[in-house]
């Protein structure tokens, strides 16, 4: 692997083999065997488990059934998070295949937002397109776009089309020439150990001085917990898409090429684990 | 875009060079002269130094220049003693220049300056027209002056050889003096100003340069013959002036103004081809009566002037046909000069701050531009000092400035009469009233105040008399009050802000204790926040357009700038580990989360995926036509994770729905086809390039073509299972549009039975523009423009129209590209009123193209597609074959007919060229190795056997001046190479070709060819050349050399194999005739032989310039027997040379005796 086009589709390409079994206290007429799935790092839960809702309503009632929710040890998972943070957040320690139990009763109405049809998974998506354009190119790219790009973007996710999305996507990855990067970069960090769901805040990819920002950087600005002292000991890991970028890694790279499809990077700060 | 200079004089004198790439301003190699004035083009940059003496500073260059000289030794035959020296009285001297009028014996020809140097001896020339002469190199012919023959015949009375010797031009990269004839009474007073032009008047000879110079006593002189080969021209001509001149300025074409005493300016009339010096004066008046204009500055069709008030005026109006505009329009801003450079870009100094400013926003539209903007970059030495100081001070660089420092200014301080003996720096004396200036008393310091306005001005000063000198001191000692004093006067006055070197410059009784800190106080005022102060500035060589500014004006403070670039510049290295690390634990990721998962279920299915648009389709049947259709790519996954897309074109017929479809791993080429009104492409197959009939679509916008021609190759490429960079042994081919393909050989491509049909091969397409790709199997591949220059290919791939996935994220620059649209006036003679553009109704357009077909217009031809832009204006092209007359023209007896220089009583008709320039600018793998432009390359084919790493890459290379020069360095890692090595020639070469066994072959200009003999790794250029006869009647163009085999081509489209070349004679005996209808060769290391056509027959039409491959070429058969036809219509070039892919050996071959190539080979490496 020598060019940067091929982390795109490395990123794109990223599956999570996931087991999925159904709660316990949930009724079946008969047994629900397990079900097994590779799961695309860089969808949304909801919009890739057709066949596992298809599989366990197999062996349920139809009056046991409503909206289908999902919870890994405990925590529910927020289907507007994608799949690939999820995992990287609350599992990443954890052996493979990842085991994610499925709920069709009680939905946790404080932790999970309501996901009534793939209407409201491309609202939500579309929606933090946009306001990474609005962070990147002041709104300038996504709104000088047709319809049917914004369609081909969320048709491209769906059908994991990685050609497709990219082909609408790589204008929202560019900046004016004169400039060395964009405007300021989408990002969001997330950590477990907090109450607030993430940190998000204006953060230019190119100092005063004309130097690039690093990750480093960022995280010492923003999140500063979560970088270790010169010489103290890892206590986290900084993790996007299952890999540690190394701190000198510059932010507009990044952005460029770790972003999710919703164009945002999304960074986990997960405890070191302690072998 | 290539490097370029901008040249600029600092007030103390110093000459400082800015490169277009650069961010320092650099000190002239040669600092150990002060100048005052410098005017400059590409190639030099002629200046007048502090002793008023010209001096011109050759830059150097890895190609010598070298001029012939010759001499002709006559003798008759005598029935005594045959041919001897003994001539009758009535003949030519025994040594003579070629008419045989001019005594020219080979000592007495001397070389014409200390600048230049023999390089060799005297040597007979045994070259007559392209064929050898017999040993000697006498002609023979029946008498003085005659026509001269090889051969010696009965009636050869008289015979006569050719003695050649080379002088080469020393003095590069220094100021060298332009020697002044030692006659009194032509002996140009010292100079004043200076100015260089007048490059695109005429094409021949090479380099010609106008140089023009003011004398201080007002008179102007112009250089004779100067050019690249004379650059220090012959002598000086005086020419008459109406008036005083104090200044002059040369365009580079024919505008050429001056400025009087008076105020007024003077245009000069009637410079043409013929006559460079022009014919006569206009006048031109200044904008007001008060303010005379102290300086202009003229460029092609521009004209700047400062008054004396310092206001900046632009001339309206002003071209060819009225070198003296129609009005001045005042433009904000105050300078002490202007200076108008390439295409029209205007630099300036400004009054206030000496900074010197560049005119931003000069386009052909808007000549007079927008705004004055600073150039901010700071020199070399202040980089030095802002960086450490204190370490640069113990490692002992302040030292070295105060030798220099103290040494000019202390003994300045100490003893006034040495200013006597150093007139330069007192020349420019601050201007004077003009009738006082005459008196040489010095007493015009105290002039009256109404003449304060002039005291500014650059003009300068009257004769440089001793006695003045000490008057100016006193004066600029007395008069500390004024603005500025140029010259010596700055040298005192400008340290008025800097109280230390104040001290010392004015002070008399200084003791030498100043002199300690002098070095400290000369050098610290310039350190990093205190910027330089100009005093001239010559825009001549520095090519900046509007559209791509230099980085020079918007460097931040401190040291940001340098560390930026810095940064950049070793970003790969210094990224490594990040980038490295990120690819290494993605691959550790999918190998954790997949490798063992490879059964689960995919949770999203792959599904087909439909790209549907509007496009218009030229229609199959006749009558051709471009029509509406519906296009729709569908794209879909196979089991085995394989993509195959087909497209589908659906129109309607008698309003009847049809639809066409492609498979895409069928298509062979899709090739963009730009038009100035279409943005069309075309899609080829095997049966459609047989058919020679693409299917071809067009799209609404560039846009659309664009994110077609991107997807469907992608598409293409990727159920090909193509992608990223070519592969080593790639072959490369140019269209005529310049586009650049790429197609990997397979491996039966050059197999003996049954290889390959040729329009099976796939090419993709690479981003860039070229004319000449040539390519080795070590990956190195250089590539040559239509304006000559050389590029060297960087391992990316894509750029151009493919953006994003379809090109790589590095190796990508801009690339752009010059060349000429032609068209041609056409007019017939009456018997009344001469030529006119009224011709017989059956004549052809008066403006047409070369054909006589089209119309062509001045007004109505446009450049050649959206992508190109115009870049010049109309002019005349001189340089048609058959040659013109003085206006261009050619003569024929009727159209269309072969056409002449010269008007004849049989000639009716004439007609001549026009040419525009018209310029590209795009982006792919490529990256300008500079600076010299090149006609011809060729890399060394790596024979399949050789051990490849270990020695560097031979490459070979004609320039665009017809010098044969031998690249250094060159190995994968550094495919640019390093520098030039020139190889002496006797004439302008055009072809040039490297065998696998170090075998160079070349063309020269007058069609014979050359052999370099005992080229070997260790001997990169050779020793000497052999010169061998082309065919009969024929007069070679391009050579190409394999492993072994040698094929040419001659002008007529003949191709030739060399017969009979063995180890012991490697200049083979004879040319065979292989084929006609051929226009390029190329042969590569397997020997295999591939060649463009000019002309296909396909089954539904015909196509030009295709892509064959000769067929049947065994190492006993090397010319092969027919051609397999393959890719076409509208390829210029091929190049095999880097496929060395040998085709497994099949059993039939295995029957055949089982020779080693080597053993066929007649050379042996």
């Amino acid at each position: 692997m020598t060019d940067d086009k091929d982390v795109l589709r490395d990123v794109w390409f990223g599956r999570i083999p996931t087991c999925f079994t159904l709660y316990q206290d949930e009724i079946t007429e008969r047994e629900a065997e397990p079900y097994y799935l590779l799961l695309p790092r860089v969808s949304y839960l909801t919009l890739v488990t057709d066949k596992v809702k298809k599989h366990f309503q197999k062996v349920m009632r139809q009056e046991d059934i409503s909206e289908i929710w999902f919870e890994y040890e405990g925590t529910p998972l927020k289907w507007h998070y994608p799949i690939g943070l999820l995992f990287d957040l609350l599992a990443s320690s954890s052996a493979l295949p990842w085991n994610i139990t499925v709920h069709f009763k009680s939905f946790p109405e404080k932790d999970l937002l309501h996901c009534p049809s793939k209407d409201a998974i491309e609202a939500h998506f579309m929606s933090c397109m946009k306001e990474a354009d609005a962070l990147k190119h002041k709104s300038q790219v996504i709104n000088e776009m047709q319809k049917k790009d914004h369609k081909q973007l969320w048709m491209g996710l769906q059908n994991d089309r990685f050609d497709q999305f990219w082909a609408i996507n790589r204008k929202l990855m560019e900046y004016p020439a004169e400039e060395n990067g964009f405007r300021y970069i989408p990002f969001r960090i997330y950590q477990t150990t907090t109450e607030r769901p993430f940190i998000q805040k204006l953060f230019r990819p190119v100092a005063a001085d004309g130097q690039l920002h690093t990750l480093g950087d960022l995280l010492k600005e923003v999140c500063p917990s979560a970088v270790a002292p010169e010489d103290g000991e890892k206590k986290n890991q900084v993790m996007i898409h299952g890999i540690e970028p190394m701190l000198e890694t510059p932010l507009q790279w990044l952005s460029e090429h770790l972003s999710y499809p919703d164009n945002f990077l999304h960074i986990s700060i997960i405890p070191q684990p302690t072998d | 875009m290539p490097n370029s200079v901008l040249w600029a004089v600092d007030l103390f004198g110093r000459v400082y060079t800015l490169s277009t790439a650069g961010q320092y301003w650099e000190l002239c190699k040669d600092a150990h002269l002060e100048f005052k004035r410098v005017s400059a083009t590409t190639q030099c940059c002629w200046g007048i130094a502090c002793d008023n003496q010209v001096y011109v500073y050759v830059c150097a260059s890895d190609v010598p220049i070298r001029r012939r000289e010759e001499a002709y030794e006559n003798q008759r035959w005598n029935p005594v003693g045959g041919f001897c020296e003994k001539l009758l009285l009535s003949d030519r001297w025994l040594w003579s220049d070629v008419s045989g009028l001019q005594h020219r014996p080979l000592d007495g020809v001397a070389l014409p300056s200390p600048h230049w140097e023999w390089e060799s001896d005297w040597y007979v020339d045994e070259n007559f027209g392209g064929e050898p002469t017999e040993k000697g190199g006498w002609t023979y012919a029946i008498d003085f002056p005659a026509t001269y023959t090889r051969d010696k015949k009965w009636n050869s009375c008289v015979r006569r050889r050719k003695w050649i010797r080379y002088r080469r031009y020393k003095s590069r990269d220094i100021w060298a003096k332009i020697p002044s004839k030692d006659d009194p009474k032509e002996l140009p007073d010292p100079f004043n100003d200076l100015s260089v032009g007048g490059w695109e008047i005429m094409e021949e000879p090479v380099g010609r340069l106008s140089v023009w110079a003011v004398s201080l006593q007002g008179r102007v002189w112009y250089r004779e013959d100067v050019s690249h080969s004379n650059p220090e021209g012959s002598s000086w001509s005086l020419l008459d002036t109406p008036g005083e001149v104090v200044q002059v300025s040369c365009g580079p074409h024919d505008l050429l103004w001056a400025t009087l005493w008076e105020g007024q300016a003077l245009v000069r009339e009637g410079i043409n081809r013929s006559n460079p010096k022009g014919s006569s004066w206009s006048i031109v008046e200044p904008p007001g009566s008060e303010n005379g204009i102290m300086h202009v500055s003229v460029g092609v069709s521009v004209v700047w002037a400062i008054t004396k008030d310092r206001k900046v005026w632009f001339r309206r109006g002003v071209n060819s046909h009225n070198p003296c505009g129609t009005s001045w329009i005042e433009m904000v801003g105050e300078m002490t000069m202007v200076n108008v450079g390439m295409n029209d870009q205007v630099w300036g100094i400004g009054c206030e701050d000496r900074a010197v400013y560049f005119r931003q926003g000069v386009t052909p539209s808007e000549l007079s531009g927008k705004t004055w903007k600073a150039i901010v970059v700071a020199r070399e030495c202040d980089r030095s000092h802002s960086g450490s100081s204190s370490s640069l001070l113990s490692a002992g660089c302040f030292f070295g400035d105060e030798v220099r420092g103290s040494g000019e200014s202390a003994p300045s301080d100490t003893d006034a009469s040495l200013e006597i003996e150093r007139p330069g720096p007192g020349q420019p004396l601050p201007a004077e009233p003009l009738d006082d200036s005459r008196n040489p008393t010095g007493s015009s310091a105290s002039g009256p105040g109404a003449d304060r306005t002039t005291e500014d001005t650059m003009e300068d000063a009257r004769p440089a008399k001793g006695s003045r000198e000490a008057g100016l001191d006193a004066h600029s000692g007395q008069d500390s009050t004024l603005s500025e004093l140029p010259w010596t006067s700055i040298d005192l006055k400008e340290p008025k802000k800097v109280p230390s070197h104040l001290a010392a410059g004015f002070s008399e009784t200084t003791s030498l204790s100043s002199l300690g800190v002098l070095p400290l106080g000369l050098e610290e005022p310039y350190g990093a926040d205190d910027h330089p102060l100009w005093a001239w500035v010559s825009g001549g060589g520095c090519a900046v357009e509007a559209c791509a500014v230099p980085r020079w004006f918007t460097v931040q403070a401190g040291l940001s700038p340098s560390v930026q670039t810095l940064s950049l510049s070793i970003t790969p290295a210094q990224t490594a580990a990040w980038r490295k690390q990120i690819f290494q634990q993605l691959t550790e990721r999918t190998k954790r989360e997949l490798e063992n998962f490879r059964h689960y279920e995919q949770a999203v299915e792959q599904s087909v995926w439909v790209k549907t648009g509007a496009l218009q389709w030229w229609c199959d049947w006749k009558p051709h036509k471009w029509v509406d259709v519906r296009v729709a790519l569908e794209q879909f996954t196979g089991h085995d994770g394989a993509r195959d897309s087909i497209l589908f074109i659906y129109y309607v017929v008698h309003e009847e729905k049809k639809y066409i479809h492609l498979f895409l791993n069928e298509v062979t080429a899709l090739v963009p086809v730009l038009n100035e009104s279409k943005h069309s492409f075309a899609l080829y197959t095997p049966e459609r390039t047989r058919q020679r009939w693409p299917v071809r679509l067009a799209a609404a916008t560039e846009q659309d073509m664009n994110d077609w021609l991107a997807l469907l190759s992608l598409s293409c490429c990727e159920s090909r299972k193509v992608q990223g960079r070519p592969s080593p042994q790639a072959i490369w081919s140019v269209t005529c549009k310049g586009d650049i393909f790429v197609s990997e050989p397979s491996l039966d491509l050059e197999a003996h039975e049954q290889p390959l049909p040729c329009d099976q091969m796939f090419w993709r397409q690479m981003g860039g523009h070229l004319r000449v790709v040539e390519a080795n199997s070590r990956g190195v591949v250089w590539g040559l423009g239509y304006d000559h220059t050389a590029w060297v290919y960087t391992g990316g791939y894509g750029g151009g129209c493919f953006q994003g996935l379809a090109s790589s994220t590095s190796n990508i620059y801009t690339q752009s590209d010059v060349k000429c649209v032609h068209i041609y006036e056409n007019q017939r003679w009456n018997p009344v009123t001469g030529y006119t553009s009224r011709g017989l109704p059956t004549d052809r357009y008066m403006w047409s193209d070369a054909s006589g077909l089209q119309e062509c217009t001045k007004a109505g031809t446009k450049p050649p597609s959206l992508q190109w832009a115009w870049v010049s204006d109309w002019f005349v092209d001189f340089s048609v074959p058959g040659g013109t007359d003085q206006e261009g023209w050619q003569y024929a007896s009727d159209f269309p007919a072969s056409y002449h220089g010269s008007k004849t009583m049989k000639d009716f008709v004439r007609r001549r060229c026009w040419a525009r320039k018209c310029k590209l600018v795009t982006s792919g793998p490529w990256l300008e190795v500079a600076p010299i432009a090149l006609r011809d390359v060729s890399i060394i084919p790596e024979s399949p056997t050789a051990e490849g790493s270990g020695h560097s890459i031979a490459l070979w290379a004609v320039s665009d001046k017809g010098d044969v020069l031998c690249r250094l360095g060159v190995s994968e890692l550094n495919p640019a190479g390093s520098s030039w090595l020139h190889v002496g020639t006797d004439q302008p070469f055009m072809s040039i070709s490297i065998g696998a066994c170090y075998q160079v072959w070349a063309v020269a200009r007058d069609g014979s060819a050359f052999y370099r003999g005992s080229v070997y790794p260790s001997q990169p250029a050779g020793d000497c050349w052999y010169h061998i006869p082309p065919p009969l009647r024929q007069r070679l163009k391009q050579v190409s050399v394999g492993q072994t085999s040698v094929y040419a081509l001659d002008e007529n489209g003949n191709l030739w194999y060399r017969q009979g070349i063995t180890p012991s004679y490697p200049q083979g005996s004879s040319w065979e005739h292989v084929s006609n209808n051929v226009c390029r060769v190329s042969v590569g290391p397997l020997d295999q032989v591939w060649v463009i056509a000019s002309k296909v027959q396909g089954s539904h039409s015909l196509s030009r310039g295709t892509v064959c491959h000769r067929t049947g070429v065994q190492p006993h058969e090397p010319k092969g027997q027919g051609w397999d036809y393959g890719i076409g219509g509208g390829w210029d070039h091929i190049s095999v040379r880097a496929n060395a892919t040998r085709a497994p050996r099949s059993s039939s071959q295995e029957q055949e005796p089982s020779v080693p190539p080597e053993a066929y080979g007649p050379i042996c490496c």
